[in-house]
């Protein structure tokens, strides 16, 4: 097991929608990794299509910036559409 | 091809497909729980369920052909070991790792090719069996021609017990491609698959990816056989104890 890699697995549910992170497993290489996340992670027909990426090639956000990082947004309302009254005249948009 | 019932060389022809696909599955169900890693575990005993389904199909197809009321419950759990028709190479102790990952990939290539052939039988019943299956036998052949090679070219101990595993199977294989009398009747009315031609792709492909992964073939050995005619290994006798328990103990017993 000291060889094996830490891989993420995304699966696209069906055409046409994203892949989704839905968990991770332990593989020596990537193609062992993909036939890994087929066998455990497609058993009841969960996908059409498979992405694994090594965790380590990630770059993530730090969780101990969380609040630094993501706290800013909430009192910034006029980030969201709502926040603009519209004119009358426009019905739809 | 219609009106097979009563055709004792078709019924025993499905028997060995389905005790085959049985044996095959039952061994590698024995890693349930001992897989070297979990992903590989979960991985083992899909491939088992898998080749547990095929073998399903088979016997109901035989259950189908039998002079009497029979199913498939009844071919797999109360024949005994002389009526399995399986080669012997299934019927094999799983071994460590790399002996069962390369007995998989031996049965692998085999079954990708037999049932290619078998899915355009004239009996139709067997054609679409088999088209089901190849799907998913093609992915088993993915998975341990893979690991044959990571396992081949990669430590020392790897590649030791991968070599020792080619040397101790190696001469099981040829009983892969055997026919009798009855098969080759069925395989001129296009009922079967042409055995010589899939054993000499076999032995193409085989051979070029087990050079690929600098495994070296033994010269001689003892050559196994028998299978088809009912002689098995001591190996299915146990096999049989304990996989017919239940149903010999509880017969009829259901869950």
């Amino acid at each position: 097991m000291a060889e094996m890699k830490l891989y993420e697995v995304f699966i696209r549910a069906k055409s046409g929608l994203n892949h989704r992170h839905v968990g991770s497993l332990h593989a020596s290489d990537a193609q062992m990794a993909l036939l890994n996340a087929r066998d455990v992670y497609t058993r009841r027909k969960e996908g059409v299509s498979i992405w694994v990426i090594e965790a380590e090639k990630i770059t993530a956000s730090n969780p101990e910036q969380e609040h630094e990082w993501f706290d800013p947004a909430e009192d910034k309302v006029y980030r969201y559409p709502t926040f603009y009254p519209l004119d009358k005249e426009v019905e739809n948009m | 091809m219609t009106g097979q019932f009563n055709n004792p060389a078709l019924h025993s022809y499905l028997l060995r497909l389905a005790d085959t696909s049985l044996t095959m599955g039952q061994r590698l169900a024995e890693w349930c729980g001992h897989g070297p890693y979990l992903e590989e575990d979960v991985a083992l005993t899909n491939v088992s369920l898998d080749l547990i389904g095929h073998a399903n199909i088979f016997y109901q197809l035989a259950a189908e052909l039998h002079e009497h009321p029979i199913t498939a419950d009844d071919l797999a759990f109360l024949r005994d070991a002389h009526e399995y028709r399986n080669p012997i190479i299934t019927e094999l102790p799983k071994g460590d790792f790399a002996y069962t990952t390369l007995k998989q990939y031996f049965i692998d290539v085999f079954n990708v090719h037999l049932y290619q052939a078998l899915s355009t039988s004239s009996y139709e019943p067997l054609a679409l069996a088999a088209k089901k299956a190849l799907m998913e036998v093609k992915y088993h052949r993915k998975r341990s021609e893979a690991w044959v090679e990571r396992l081949s070219l990669s430590t020392e101990e790897a590649k030791t017990r991968s070599q020792k595993a080619l040397f101790d199977l190696w001469f099981y294989t040829p009983e892969l491609f055997e026919t009798d009398a009855a098969m080759d009747e069925l395989f001129v009315q296009g009922v079967i698959a042409d055995y010589t031609e899939i054993k000499t792709i076999w032995h193409q492909q085989v051979e070029a990816h087990l050079q690929h992964c600098q495994l070296t073939l033994p010269e001689s050995g003892w050559v196994a056989t028998g299978g088809l005619q009912g002689e098995h290994s001591e190996h299915l006798g146990y096999m049989l104890a304990e996989m017919q328990f239940l149903q010999r103990a509880y017969p009829g017993c259901e869950w």
